[in-house]
């Protein structure tokens, strides 16, 4: 076990930043923290570099309770969304500066420096100072400045948020492969559902300073434990709408109603909530589960080779995505297909049945 | 509000100081709140008196003409040189090479000992060979500091702010330059006047640095002690004694230990107040 | 709302330009219509910020002429050019209530009250700020900062352009889903000519009916998403726009048509390569390729499920091609063939696309 929380309480005055949490860490996982802004991300990973104590509550690193153990004494390597390095220091120096504090040989610290620009592909740039840098040659020599101490846990802060488009998509690809290499228990914080799909791991859903669910990425993605997972999980939003079941059917809006097929035949009477994925409404009704709703047109966005369909059905406000160019006017109506055997059901207590 | 991990030796790390100030600080405030209550007639015998100093001090004449003379002086210099020093700020350059000469010429006075500013300001307005005096006299007015009250504190004011404008400026400055470009564009392409710019970008964002300016001339002008004193020693008359002036004059002139520290007590209260009182002013809006 | 004419210009920073990296701007021509969308699509240091305030005027450019219609604006200031910008981080004003943030731009223009209070109730209608409008502006979340920037643009009616600089970066995800679309359904309420200048591809591509795609001071295509994203001009923009980028295979060609490794691959159109062409590529982007039962050999390499579709690495001959099949198409175990849509297959050389 690299690390966990028991019972960890984190308030600050009269306000809780995170609620009794108890989450174990896996050594040698790549985990990534998903939550909006505010939702308690970065007090989770302050708490575990120990920058922070808890209020109440134990904190286990590598089978010791490190509960009030000051980070200095603990293994542990942080990354930022700025980037952080001395600007006085060359890029080498940077580099070296965790190995400088722990009196290592200079071979060795020259050795071990080489080998992660290598891996970060920043060598040619060991002899520049950080001011002469891109912003992703910036964040690269703070990775490997994290990577260089060689710590069992390395906590990163939403670390691509700063850098452009081509550049985060280089380096997300990039990142798990290098902590799979160097065996350190990544945490990774981020606020976007598709960056998490990308990295894989495992995935901790955030919520107001409560983890909803915590496992495999793809798993918590297709199996939500409720329906607070699924709108963290989602990008773009997901849709939900409420629905009655009434006999062998589901209904919603009094027009629209389906068979209740499967586990859901079984159901009780009474009042669901629908969540279903923007690409599991579209255009054309791709399988005989297909329900038709009709809906009007709010605005359509075209990226390329997907729509984005915004639109209202009755109360409630959809976002569907489809495959191709289709544009449509404001307020026209259009004729959508919601893939009830791809959408998910959520009883009264939001629990996913 | 982060509360960082606990780590009980970082006190150890405090206890040098902890030393210094009480060494500094505490124990010579005991010894004149322990002057103050009592009456002495030398031989270092002393008599419990209780607030009797205090009633003297507060019903004294004196006092009350020392105190109003330091608020007058006070409140002259931080409208003269709050405004001016960000008038100062607001004009000069904001990047380019004649950024760092303004600031070495603004930090110029800064560095002059408070006696020399003291002296050379004495010299300066001499009316007879005083380079100030001659040319005020020159002009046509009847100026002479060391006799006449109104030129006495007209000298003081000005020597004050040449000395502590440089401050305010260099403050405000520091305040202005934390103002990303893109308020300023924003501004300009809203239709923003410089009066608007000033009234609400520059003057809300400089607000945190001009509350620490206002407050640290509000401290420092009153207790002012050395240049006054250097230049007319409190006079003419008594119309340049201020606080501390006085505070001296009883405690070494008079010897009068008791009356002194209850004073020196009572100006410590007063400056304490007055300061608290500012910041709750200035933050007060912060907070909503 | 006005055409907007960028004729020739060019800028630099330097006051003595000498060699072409010198140049933030290389020559540019661009015309954009009244009332349109617009996006201006590039990495970091490309030199669309540098554009933006030419247009805005807060740039004056070291050479060409910038039009409002007919108008020649390019030494008039930015107070006179009748625009609004929105910036990457929110500016509002921090003592003044969320109203008067938004009638400052009219009330500095001396608009009756009267007229400035219908004028900021429409506007916050529009942006969903009706309920906030009395509360200080400094109390508001990032995206409720952006939204009264934005306001402050839209609340005066004679606009000829509002400029967004990059204005999502602060804002979480979700919420730039809600905020984007808005723009978007602002644009068509209001009918302003808008430009809005991102890194992001997927911001540039659904905001915009054009998109001017720029890269080391130049334009390098304009065109709308559809056609950057069917038939990319330079390799380029084939490489930025999409994610992940077009595929580029390098190439030789045999009787009119690319070979890759021996294999022959289908174009629309034969290849006549112009003489001292040193590098033929064929583009194809990651969503118009397929596994079939027969076409190019490749070797698995790694899956990585994305949620909605899978990216899928194959090698042929050690160079990696990269697929994106949607959730339910299947993937081969180990080994299987490529189609590619041919009409999507396009020929580069020397980076430019042949036609």
């Amino acid at each position: 076990m690299a690390i966990e929380l028991k019972q960890v309480i984190k308030r600050v005055g009269a306000d809780t930043h995170i609620h009794r949490t108890d989450i174990k860490l896996e050594e040698g996982r790549f985990n990534i923290l998903l939550g909006t802004t505010l939702s308690g991300k970065t007090t989770l990973l302050r708490l575990m570099a120990g920058l922070e104590r808890p209020s109440s509550g134990e904190i286990w690193f590598q089978g010791r309770n490190v509960t009030g153990v000051a980070v200095q004494q603990r293994r542990v390597a942080m990354v930022y969304q700025q980037f952080i390095n001395y600007p006085n220091l060359t890029v080498y120096e940077n580099i070296a500066s965790p190995l400088n504090v722990v009196r290592m040989p200079a071979a060795e610290i020259a050795q071990r420096v080489r080998k992660v620009a290598e891996l970060l592909q920043i060598e040619p740039l060991l002899q520049r100072m950080p001011s002469e840098l891109s912003g992703g040659q910036q964040q690269r020599t703070a990775l490997a400045r994290a990577l260089v101490k060689e710590s069992s846990l390395v906590l990163l802060d939403e670390p691509l948020a700063n850098l452009d488009y081509k550049l985060r998509e280089e380096l997300r690809e990039e990142l798990p492969k290098l902590f799979r290499d160097s065996g350190a228990t990544v945490v990774y914080a981020t606020t976007e559902p598709a960056e998490a799909l990308l990295l894989g791991g495992y995935t901790a859903t955030l919520h107001q300073g409560r983890i909803t669910q915590y496992g495999p990425t793809a798993s918590v993605y297709r199996a939500p434990d409720d329906l607070l997972s699924a709108q963290v999980f989602s990008d773009p939003p997901i849709n939900t709408a409420a629905i009655r079941k009434r006999g062998a059917r589901f209904h919603y809006n009094d027009r629209v109603s389906w068979l209740a097929q499967g586990k859901y035949a079984a159901l009780p009477d009474g009042s669901y909530t629908l969540a279903f994925r923007p690409h599991h409404i579209t255009l054309a009704a791709n399988n005989r589960d297909s329900v038709s709703v009709t809906g009007k047109v709010v605005v359509t966005e075209i990226s390329g080779s997907e729509s984005v369909v915004h639109m209202r059905v009755g109360s409630d406000t959809w976002v569907s995505l489809s495959h191709g160019i289709h544009q449509f006017a404001r307020d026209q109506d259009v004729e959508l297909f919601v893939q009830t055997d791809n959408c998910f059901y959520f009883d009264e207590q939001q629990r996913l049945i | 509000m982060i509360d960082k991990t606990t780590n009980q030796r970082a006190w150890f790390l405090v206890l040098p100081v902890v030393v210094l100030v009480a060494f500094n600080a505490l124990i010579p405030l005991m010894t004149v709140v322990n002057y103050s209550v009592q009456e002495t007639f030398g031989n270092n015998v002393f008599f419990f008196e209780g607030v009797k100093w205090f009633e003297q001090i507060l019903h004294s004449e004196r006092f009350h003409d020392s105190l109003l003379r330091q608020i007058t002086f006070t409140g002259i210099i931080l409208l003269i040189e709050i405004p001016l020093g960000v008038a100062i700020a607001l004009a000069m350059p904001k990047r380019g090479p004649w950024v760092s000469v303004c600031l070495v010429l603004m930090a110029l006075p800064l560095l002059i000992p408070w006696n020399v500013v003291g002296a050379m300001w004495n010299i300066f307005a001499l009316p007879d060979i005083g380079l100030l005096g001659r040319m005020i006299n020159g002009m046509g007015f009847d100026y002479n500091f060391t006799q006449r009250p109104l030129a006495a504190w007209f000298t003081t004011i000005l020597m004050d702010v040449w000395h502590w404008t440089s401050l305010v400026v260099l403050l405000a400055y520091a305040g202005l330059s934390a103002i990303p470009d893109a308020y300023y564009q924003a501004a300009r392409i809203d239709g923003a006047s410089s009066w608007s710019v000033f009234r609400y970008i520059q003057l809300p964002k400089m607000k945190r640095v001009l509350t620490i300016a206002v407050l640290l001339r509000f401290m420092d002008s009153f207790m002012i002690y050395t240049e006054p004193f250097v230049l007319t020693g409190g006079g003419p008359g008594n119309s340049t004694t201020f606080l501390s002036i006085d505070l001296v004059k009883i405690a070494l002139g008079q010897f009068d230990l008791g009356p002194a520290a209850a004073m020196s007590l009572i100006y410590f209260l007063i400056i304490l107040v007055l300061s608290w009182i500012f910041y709750t002013l200035m933050m007060r809006n912060e907070e909503q | 709302m006005a055409k907007i004419t960028l004729d020739k210009i060019r800028h630099s920073y330097l006051e003595q330009p000498e060699s072409p990296a010198d140049w933030a701007l290389k020559q540019l021509n661009v015309v954009w219509s009244d009332s349109g969308a617009y996006a201006l699509l590039g990495p970091s240091g490309c030199g669309k910020t540098t554009l933006l305030n030419v247009i805005s005027g807060l740039l004056r450019p070291s050479a060409g002429r910038v039009l409002f219609d007919e108008r020649d604006v390019t030494d008039i200031p930015s107070d006179k050019r009748d625009i609004a910008q929105v910036f990457q981080f929110p500016v509002v004003y921090d003592t003044m209530s969320v109203y008067d943030n938004l009638a400052f731009p009219l009330r500095n223009r001396k608009v009756p009250e009267r007229q400035v209070k219908q004028r900021v109730h429409e506007i916050a209608r529009m942006l969903d700020l009706e309920d906030l409008l009395h509360n200080r502006a400094a109390h508001l979340t990032a995206d409720g900062k952006q939204k009264i920037s934005l306001g402050r643009g839209l609340v005066r009616s004679d606009v000829n352009v509002i400029m967004f600089d990059e204005p999502l970066t602060v804002i979480d995800p979700h919420l730039k889903w809600q905020l984007r679309s808005k723009l978007k359904q602002l644009h068509q309420e209001v009918g302003a000519t808008m430009i809005y200048v991102t890194h992001d591809q997927t911001e540039a591509l659904t905001f915009a009916d054009q998109v001017v795609v720029m890269h080391d001071g130049e334009v390098v295509q304009i065109g709308t998403p559809v056609e950057l994203f069917e038939k990319p001009s330079h390799t380029f923009v084939g490489h930025f726009i999409g994610s992940p980028g077009m595929n580029l295979l390098p190439c030789e060609i045999e009787n009119g048509l690319p070979s890759f490794f021996g294999h022959r691959l289908e174009t629309v159109r034969a290849v006549k390569p112009p003489a001292g062409a040193s590098r033929i590529e064929i583009g194809i982007r990651p969503e118009f390729i397929r596994f079939a039962d027969q076409g190019l050999p490749v070797e698995v390499v790694k899956v990585n499920d994305v949620g909605r579709y899978r990216i899928v690495e194959v090698a042929h001959q050690a160079h990696l091609i990269k697929l994106v099949l949607p959730e339910q198409l299947p993937v081969p175990e180990r080994s299987g063939w490529l189609a590619f849509e041919r009409d999507k297959t396009n020929v580069y050389v020397d980076g430019w696309i042949v036609t």
